[in-house]
């Protein structure tokens, strides 16, 4: 499956201007997005995922912004050298964006049809008639039933699992090579989300498209991504495969995102593991391990020294000292070991 | 057995014009037993906040009857009225909407009181308050802050604090963790069942989120379209589904394991399936063990075999 990236961030830094100092909201983030896979960034609110892919297309106002450091090559050139004028012509064609809202993302005046040939009349050199074609069959692949009257429809008279589709067939219409999904099942009921999430496995399968997708659920984590990426106060602090990471996890932070969420087979007499403490100010990030502070397994170095990434397996790394040759053996929570154990194929 | 904290008959709560009214809430009934957890559930749309509203009287009900403590709603003095204010509580959703952000802590926790008229005494009143902010965790220095000050988990907490102020016996839980992240809601959920522990307090615990319900509820009602399609134990409902759109519920929640969400085929329901004739009688059937399900007699033969 791995081929060449299509996306490569390296150390990306994004700082931003407020009163009360600068925040340091992206700390050295890099990662590699491949041809067709789908690459899942987890994280709470505030960790810096989002900020992390608006700066993929360069949609962060600056000031407040600032893009500090690191590059985002894209089809070989950075995408943080280009003017407005370039980005215009990236953005929707060759990398889209699909976000949480589908009530605020579509225009309220414009029919759908229009709003979905838009795109491809901006970006290709395409008739409207051929455009309009295209429109159909875009709607029907995202399963929007009765596709030729919808397309004269406003948004008004869409529920909002068919506006997060309409939105889906926009972010395609102009084959991005990337898509990148912003919480795009946050705002729906589960039964909605479920049929979106197939609906987007659906479409990657047949157009190769890559996707980064982020969101807070573990659920929807599980069940879209090839990769997983986690962020924490601005930094990735782990990523692997989908089952390095679900089974195989070596980051505390992650075992603690693990380890709070209830599954449907949890036992009720057990309190939920929760994670003390709430993230660190980013006007002053801690000199150590960012999530030392919350980690009641933390050493001496946590606090002192920010730990470089560890390589835990193959394609997979970890920002955590446990992982030093020369760490001691830190104590597993129970709950991970139990995890440990569905993971075959490979070692602790 | 004891008697029920809390009993709904026949609830309901129509919107609009009345010769083509919208039925949010129709025709529902349920119990809360005194300390339990009763989860309700459904989509968006499906009339579980507007329970929750019309059973508080933030609604005026359609029809039907609420009875809250061995009293019915409908005939209360006034003293009684008051009863009823401060032993039936509420938390919101958003903890950002729900708290004055012009009050400090101390003052929202306060205002109760003084519209109650209880604990006149200043000194009394302050230790009343500073225990309240220790009951949920935070401090008596939080009490002079103002809400902007507090993230997110800790302003549901005043929102807890302040529905903890006159030891209510049922506390009506909307969507109280959706806004917070998951972390987060562990720490408040945690916090929520050590507090019935301690009072023994019962809760109507409405979410969306089915993990978290199942974790925290001792039975749960599914709702669908106003009605009640299903209520029963929480194990036994999650295992053992029985209504249709119930197994469609939870056959579309997604689990953070990779291995079950390759083999997951998601069950879809559609309304139109029962093929209800006229002349059917529809209402919540009893399979057993508590556990009751809307369906008619014909489906009861079928399911129940």
């Amino acid at each position: 499956m791995m081929n060449e990236p299509i996306l490569q961030m390296k150390n990306l830094e994004i700082d931003f201007k407020t009163y009360a100092g600068t925040v340091k909201a992206v700390r050295k983030v890099s990662f590699d997005v491949f041809e067709g896979e789908t690459l899942a960034i987890v994280g709470e609110s505030g960790s810096g995922k989002s900020v992390t892919n608006q700066a993929i297309m360069k949609l962060l106002p600056q000031p407040p912004a600032i893009y500090a450091g690191g590059e985002i090559l894209f089809g070989g050139s950075n995408i943080l050298e280009k003017s407005e004028k370039q980005m215009e012509r990236i953005r929707g064609n060759e990398i889209s964006m699909i976000f949480q809202d589908p009530m605020t993302s579509l225009n309220p005046t414009m029919k759908i049809g229009k709003q979905i040939t838009e795109v491809m009349l901006k970006h290709k050199k395409i008739s409207s008639g051929d455009a309009k074609k295209r429109a159909l069959e875009l709607m029907d692949l995202v399963g929007i039933p009765n596709p030729k009257k919808r397309l004269n429809q406003y948004p008004h008279e869409f529920s909002g699992g068919m506006r997060q589709r309409v939105v889906i067939a926009i972010a395609l219409a102009a084959d991005p090579r990337l898509l990148i999904a912003d919480e795009p099942t946050t705002a729906l009921d589960v039964t909605i989300q479920a049929q979106i999430l197939e609906v987007m496995k659906d479409v990657q399968k047949n157009s190769r498209t890559s996707i980064i997708f982020i969101t807070h659920d573990l659920g929807v984590v599980a069940n879209v991504a090839d990769r997983v990426a986690v962020m924490y106060a601005g930094e990735i602090v782990e990523i692997g495969s989908v089952d390095d990471i679900f089974y195989n996890p070596q980051h505390p932070y992650t075992w603690g995102l693990l380890g709070s969420m209830p599954d449907m087979n949890a036992d009720k007499k057990e309190e939920l593991r929760t994670i003390p403490g709430s993230p660190p100010n980013l006007v002053d990030p801690p000199r150590g391990d960012a999530f030392a502070a919350r980690n009641p397994r933390a050493m001496k170095i946590d606090f002192e020294k920010s730990p470089p990434m560890f390589e835990a397996g193959k394609d997979h790394y970890a920002k955590t000292w446990r992982l030093h040759p020369a760490a001691p053996k830190t104590e597993v929570p129970e709950i991970i070991r139990n995890r440990y154990m569905q993971y075959n194929g490979g070692d602790q | 057995m004891a008697e029920p904290i809390l009993t709904v008959k026949n609830l309901q709560k129509h919107f609009g014009a009345k010769n083509n009214p919208l039925k949010a809430v129709d025709d529902i009934s349920f119990h809360v037993m005194p300390g339990e957890t009763l989860g309700l559930v459904g989509e968006s749309g499906c009339g579980k906040s507007t329970t929750g509203r019309t059973i508080i009287n933030l609604y005026d009900k359609t029809g039907g009857e609420v009875e809250f403590d061995g009293r019915n709603n409908d005939r209360l003095s006034r003293k009684e009225q008051k009863q009823f204010h401060q032993k039936l509580q509420m938390i919101f959703q958003d903890p950002y909407a729900s708290l004055n952000p012009r009050m400090t802590v101390f003052e929202i926790l306060e205002e109760g009181y003084d519209i109650h008229k209880l604990y006149k005494k200043k000194k009394e009143r302050r230790e009343r308050i500073y225990g309240l902010l220790e009951s949920v965790g935070l401090n008596r220095e939080h009490a002079n802050r103002y809400p902007h000050e507090f993230s997110g988990g800790q302003r549901q907490r005043i929102g807890i604090a302040r529905a903890l102020s006159f030891d209510p016996k049922l506390i009506i839980a909307d969507e109280p963790i959706s806004a917070l992240d998951v972390s987060i809601q562990a720490q408040v959920v945690n916090m929520m069942k050590n507090i019935q522990k301690e009072r023994g307090l019962a809760y109507l615990f409405i979410a969306h989120d089915l993990s978290m319900v199942k974790y925290i509820s001792d039975r749960i009602a599914v709702m669908y379209k106003g009605k009640i399609m299903e209520i029963g134990d929480a194990a036994d409902l999650y295992e053992r589904p029985v209504h249709p759109y119930t197994k469609s519920l939870l056959s579309a929640v997604p689990q953070p394991d990779p291995h079950s969400e390759k083999d997951r085929r998601r069950i879809s329901y559609d309304a139109d399936m029962h093929e209800y004739t006229e002349d059917e009688e529809l209402e919540l059937r009893d399979f057993g063990n508590n556990h009751l399900v809307y369906c008619s007699k014909k489906e009861y033969d079928s399911w129940k075999a």
